[in-house]
């Protein structure tokens, strides 16, 4: 396939950013849009250009790393998938395609393609763990009896990626979703209860913090994420940190 | 904690958008019973008068009238700040976006609706409202200020009644295409979403939000049609 790449070239953080324009020829259908990507940069390479900066690491949609706004749509066309695992194929021959990075001000540029998502990991550390003494006396993890519905529940929340696709589609750039995965993981088994308050609390404070914008239910970020983490959890979020805000001495 | 958990966080932005909006959602359903009186005509133009002279006087009713304004302010300040806040999240808009792939109209277009809806109440509230609690009202039989013949000549017999009818109709369709969105928005915001109970809650929303806007439209198009 031959194809027209608009894509974001951006030099550094402080760079404005600019859309330029490359063409590529006899793209097979069945690779994946990195592979496409590294193909524009071998060919960028050789050339003597910079080639584009763009993340990545696992390549097989479970690292989170890989970003771009393909198309309008975060990870590019097609549901519960990351730009890793989106094919050629799901174009046609003569296309143009317009590649930008994640925007939102909490996650800046570093360059062309490539963010910073450390705020995620700030969100993360400000409480997304449960405080247990690990060593040398690890206890059973059936122990403690905990009802499927339950697990399974905190299973799916905690199936996120921290891909950060929620913030990007998000017309508000916020990253509840994200939030809301990693509050409930917790706050659905009895290990995670302990902290729930003071978690959820710690987690949304750090999460304003960071500059992410405020959620309005549009529900575009249930829809884009890879792993289709639901709204239920958005609103597990809201309920835990009403109550824990309401019982608080503070 | 940096901000107050209750007024200042992004969460409580939520919460008090939903409890204001649900509070005016029910304020909605008393002001349309009150309004389709109207359609009884000239025969009810007394018992009009009657349910209007009882809300603009009765204590009880004039504490709720004050939580209402309350309730509206708080509501679109809540809004306009969360605008401005959001507007900040992404200083560097995307080239292309397709933003009708992953989610609905009425939801992305709160603000310019809520605007509509705010410009709508302050006209609505200078023309109805202002006149009778501080301007000159004509005077029925039974010596009741006559609200009937102010609204009725508005939307009948005023050389622009046209254009007030057809401003107000196009309110109620931003007030309708407000709802659609916000009424199942607010149940989310509280936190209630339940795979049982969130699909009933939704269409119930979505009912409301045909059907209210749709009765208040229909009193001035029926005394317009009918003068
Ligand atoms: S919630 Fe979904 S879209 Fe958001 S970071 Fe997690 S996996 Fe990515
Ligand atoms: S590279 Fe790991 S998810 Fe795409």
């Amino acid at each position: 396939m031959n194809l027209t790449l608009k894509i974001w070239r951006q030099n550094g953080p402080e760079d404005k950013g600019r859309m330029e324009i490359y063409p590529v020829q006899d793209i097979n259908p069945d690779m994946s849009f990195l592979e496409m990507m590294d193909v524009l940069n071998e060919q960028l390479i050789a050339e003597g250009k910079d080639p584009i900066a763009f993340d990545h690491d696992c390549r097989e949609g479970i690292c989170g790393m890989c970003s771009m706004f393909i198309n309008g749509e975060a990870h590019g066309p097609g549901r519960r998938i990351t730009t890793c695992q989106l094919h050629m194929r799901s174009f046609n021959d003569g296309d143009t395609i317009v590649v930008e990075p994640w925007r939102a001000a909490a996650f800046p540029v570093i360059k062309d393609l490539a963010t910073d998502r450390s705020a995620f990991d700030r969100i993360q550390q400000a409480g997304g763990y449960v405080s247990v003494n690990t060593s040398g006396n690890t206890i059973d993890a059936n122990a403690i009896p905990v009802p499927k519905t339950d697990a399974d529940r905190a299973f799916d929340a905690a199936t996120c990626i921290g891909c950060g696709a929620c913030v990007a589609t998000c017309k508000n750039s916020s990253a509840m979703l994200f939030v809301s995965a990693k509050v409930s993981q917790y706050a659905l088994l009895p290990q995670g209860k302990v902290e729930a308050k003071e978690r959820v609390r710690k987690m949304v404070n750090q999460m304003d913090i960071e500059g992410f914008g405020n959620c309005t239910n549009t529900g575009a970020c249930e829809v884009e994420c890879p792993v289709g983490i639901s709204l239920e959890n958005i609103a597990r979020m809201n309920r835990e940190y009403l109550s824990a805000s309401l019982s608080s001495a503070e | 904690m940096a901000k107050s958990a209750l007024l200042g966080s992004s969460l409580a932005k939520k919460y008090w958008m939903a409890l204001t909006g649900l509070f005016l959602s029910i304020f909605l359903v008393a002001h349309l019973a009150g309004n389709l009186v109207l359609l009884g005509g000239e025969a009810m133009a007394e018992d009009f008068n009657a349910y209007a002279e009882f809300m603009t006087t009765f204590p009880v009713i004039k504490i709720i009238s004050y939580l209402l304004y309350a309730s509206i302010l708080f509501h679109a300040i809540d809004g306009i700040m969360l605008t401005i806040q959001n507007r900040k999240a992404r200083p560097v808009k995307y080239h292309y976006e397709k933003p009708s792939a992953n989610s609905g109209w009425a939801s992305r277009n709160m603000a310019f609706l809520g605007t509509i809806v705010l410009l709508f109440i302050v006209g609505h509230m200078a023309t109805f409202w202002w006149r009778m609690k501080f301007g000159e009202m004509p005077i029925d039989a039974a010596g009741q200020k006559d609200l009937y013949t102010v609204v009725a000549t508005y939307f009948t017999t005023a050389s622009t009644a046209w254009l007030h009818v057809a401003l107000y109709v196009v309110a109620m369709i931003a007030i309708g295409f407000h709802l659609w969105h916000g009424l199942q928005s607010a149940f989310q915001s509280l936190g209630v979403n339940h795979p049982k109970y969130t699909p009933v809650i939704k269409k119930i929303g979505q009912i409301f939000a045909v059907v209210i806007p749709a009765l208040f439209a229909i009193i001035p198009i029926f005394m317009f049609i009918n003068q």
